[in-house]
């Protein structure tokens, strides 16, 4: 049992924590007014290595473990949630499977620049009517000579009006007595004949980070688009996930540190009843529990991160349980925290004046996607019940 | 960052479990049932080095560190968790005097506190109006010649009637001088000492094996080599009593929780409703999940604030958190498990309901949930 930092650990937390203080979050708030996409802190963060984190060296990443990025994911999004998700969709869900699944080629060809920040990655698995039931998805890809021709829709992609590549999933195989589906992931970049996109969502939070839908219609991709094998794309996606929610787990944190950070400081200079605030035990007890459960959500999330720096080299150790259980508590948890920093700061709290607004509608994403909050439960319960 | 445990942690851990399982839990039930005091599981516990799993080996101790003596607290307590908060007190008390003792005293008492020589030992801080407060207490030591007397009463004494040696705070200094915690000085009591009377036992809703009484101190004479730690130096002491024991009630209630939900689990997949058994259901699956996250999260926070003791840094804050965090979610995990364990969640005849008498208590000793909570809020608006 150990739970200090490297050395190295400390000092990307730290390099995070001042880009995230002197460049992210003097923006935070004109980006969410302004749904404005952060272009110039994607390709700062680029610079800084902070889209490939845990991506070796040798294809263009900063070569580190996933509790640094899980590091530095906390202290992007403490300052901008936005600016966070956009981080982590990129090492997560595109550079991750890459790194564990893809050909020499494409770490080669797609994996370096996105890993490097001159490229921009997305990631697309949900459809119109096919979210946590990823299983039931229609988008299909039929083999044809030479490659692969797709046909579908996927949607509340991520980073998705900007990206460069798509890593997409579709069904390669259909048993027809059964019904039974196998699925492919695919690599394939924006600007492929058939693959556009339409306008961008509007959301309660994250306004910065855009989002779309996407459609692929008679789209043709060469052979070497498959990541991984044809037909375990199910295997690549739910992978892909399990690091994934310590990616959003750290999100989560980030926003719940910067609703606290924010309380203690208002607190202490807010006048009540002759008193600051914070001589209250009515404030006094919101922010101890905003801090234990603070606290608690991060040991989870690293607990998560070290396993899957383990199983980076011994491919015995699994982590899904431990994904889930983080990213479940950590995006609850952000909510209560960012729900009581509002009610700390009463009616200020409610208005956009003050961050804890925009920490609030920011945090409800977290239980949402890289699998629900129910999703997580299904996946926690079925390790307790299984044998 | 390492979250694996190291080799002596792993014996410890196992050895504890081992012995809980054979020996303690098959007693439970009737340890509950007929309030009996587990003398001979106490006994049993200091063959196996479990009374003092963090004092040094030269007073008779394992020397096994904090983290051990946590993981071995959590399997006793998920056995029997009257046993372990006996076993909890006296490895304090031990550990107290090894930290704060003479050498006379660490070579006196501590080797009969380890081996279960002394049944246990006992701490005298809590008085019938003085609680969260010790600065309020109103026992007094007062120096006659070279011997101290003490008097006053304590309440809440843990395993007051069969401990061997009490550490008993008593007001030293003048209230107008020392206000408040300043003026308290910490004395070992030896038990059969004149005047220390043991009051009646009290009747608890859980913990009915553990004893619990009051003590009385009349006219109690003391040798001046019965100071523990410094004159007027016993608020520290308290304190650092108080912060370590907080790790043992939290590792107590994670007990208690853990066979909460290990005994949910088996009962869901064994019993059946409307056709399937009620481990199919979401509505069990969602308590399931949450019991255990709650613990894991309860785990890592209590093993956090372990290693920092263990590392001799400051470690208040952190063992406040695994605290009250732990305990509140002990007793949401134990009232989860008698919800999922349904009418027979109610009866005797499922561990269940001892479990959620148990485990409430673990949010009023050792500190309250609410003086976690000033402890917890100091330290983060002192930031």
């Amino acid at each position: 049992m150990d739970f200090e930092l490297t050395e190295t650990q400390r000092m990307i937390r730290d390099t995070a924590r001042d880009f995230a203080a002197k460049e992210v979050a003097p923006k935070a708030a004109e980006l969410d007014k302004n749904e404005r996409w952060p272009a110039e802190l994607v390709a700062k963060m680029g610079e800084l290595g902070f889209l490939g984190i845990a991506v070796p060296e040798e294809y263009g990443g900063a070569g580190l473990d996933h509790v640094s990025y899980a590091l530095a994911m906390e202290e992007i999004s403490a300052a901008c949630a936005s600016t966070g998700v956009i981080m982590s969709v990129n090492n997560s869900l595109f550079c991750d499977p890459l790194v564990k699944f893809g050909s020499e080629k494409q770490k080669k060809e797609i994996l370096t620049p996105v890993a490097r920040g001159e490229k921009l990655g997305c990631f697309g698995l949900t459809e119109p009517m096919s979210g946590s039931d990823a299983q039931t998805m229609v988008t299909v890809a039929k083999k044809v000579d030479g490659g692969w021709v797709i046909d579908g829709a996927k949607n509340w992609i991520t980073n998705g009006p900007h990206a460069d590549y798509i890593i997409l999933f579709a069904i390669t195989e259909k048993d027809p007595t059964t019904g039974k589906v196998k699925h492919t992931a695919f690599v394939i970049p924006s600007g492929t004949a058939g693959f556009t996109k339409n306008a961008r969502d509007h959301k309660l939070g994250i306004k910065a980070a855009h989002s779309c839908t996407v459609f692929f219609e008679n789209c043709f991709v060469p052979d070497d688009a498959v990541v991984g094998k044809v037909g375990e794309g199910f295997k690549v996606a739910m992978a892909t996930l399990d690091g994934g929610r310590i990616g959003i787990a750290s999100q989560a944190l980030g926003i719940a540190k910067a609703a606290l950070e924010k309380s203690v400081q208002y607190a202490k200079e807010r006048k009540s009843f002759g008193v600051t605030i914070d001589k209250h035990q009515a404030i006094q007890f919101m922010i101890a529990d905003m801090g234990t459960e603070l606290d608690a959500a991060r040991l989870l999330t690293w607990r998560a991160a070290a396993l899957k720096d383990k199983a980076v080299t011994d491919k015995s150790v699994r982590h899904s349980m431990e994904s889930a259980q983080a990213k479940l508590y950590a995006s609850e948890m952000s909510t209560r925290v960012a729900h009581k920093a509002i009610q700390i700061h009463g009616g200020y709290g409610y208005s956009t004046e003050f961050p804890v607004e925009r920490n609030y509608r920011d945090a409800r994403i977290t239980e949402l996607y890289e699998g629900t909050s129910e999703i997580q439960r299904i996946v926690i319960a079925a390790n307790l019940l299984k044998g | 960052m390492e979250f694996d445990l190291n080799e002596t942690q792993s014996l410890i851990q196992k050895a504890a479990r081992d012995y809980a399982q054979k020996v303690i839990l098959p007693q439970a039930k009737e340890i509950d049932a007929t309030e009996k005091f587990p003398a001979e599981i106490l006994r049993g516990l200091g063959d196996l080095g479990l009374l003092a799993v963090n004092v040094p080996g030269v007073y008779g101790g394992s020397e096994a560190g904090v983290v051990s003596y946590s993981l071995a607290m959590q399997e006793v307590a998920r056995a029997c968790a009257s046993t372990a908060v006996t076993m909890a007190v006296t490895n304090m008390v031990g550990e107290v005097i090894a930290q704060f003792g003479t050498e006379e005293q660490r070579q006196k008492y501590c080797p009969k506190l380890a081996s279960g020589e002394y049944l246990a030992g006992a701490f005298g801080l809590s008085e019938p109006g003085a609680g969260s407060d010790p600065g309020g207490m109103l026992t007094t030591a007062r120096l006659d010649g070279d011997t101290w007397v003490l008097d006053g009463a304590k309440q809440w004494i843990t395993s007051g009637a069969y401990a061997g040696v009490f550490v008993v705070w008593a007001r030293t200094g003048d209230k107008t001088i020392h206000p408040g915690g300043k003026g308290l000085t910490c004395f070992l009591v030896e038990a059969g000492t004149p005047g220390l009377r043991i009051g009646r036992k009290e009747d608890k809703m859980g913990l009915r094996g553990s004893n619990t009484v009051a003590l009385e101190l009349d006219g109690v004479r003391v040798p001046a080599s019965a100071l523990l730690g410094e004159l007027n130096g016993g608020f520290k002491i308290g304190m650092m009593a108080l912060d370590g024991g907080r790790i043992g009630i939290a590792s107590q209630a994670l007990g208690i929780a853990r066979a909460a939900l290990d005994e949910s689990v088996t009962y869901a997949k064994d019993r059946k409703a409307f056709g399937k058994s009620i481990g199919e259901f979401q509505a069990i699956q969602w308590k399931l999940a949450d019991m255990r996250t709650a613990i894991d999260a309860a785990h890592l926070l209590t093993m956090r604030a372990a290693t920092l003791k263990e590392a001799k840094k400051p470690f208040s804050r952190e063992a406040s958190m695994a605290k009250v965090f732990a305990t509140e979610n002990a007793w949401k995990i134990c009232n989860e498990a008698v919800q999922i364990h349904g009418g027979y969640g109610y009866t005797r005849e499922f561990p269940a309901e001892r479990h959620l008498r148990d485990v409430r208590v673990s949010m009023i000793y050792e500190g309250t949930s609410e003086v976690q909570r000033i402890v917890i809020a100091r330290s983060l608006l002192s930031e």
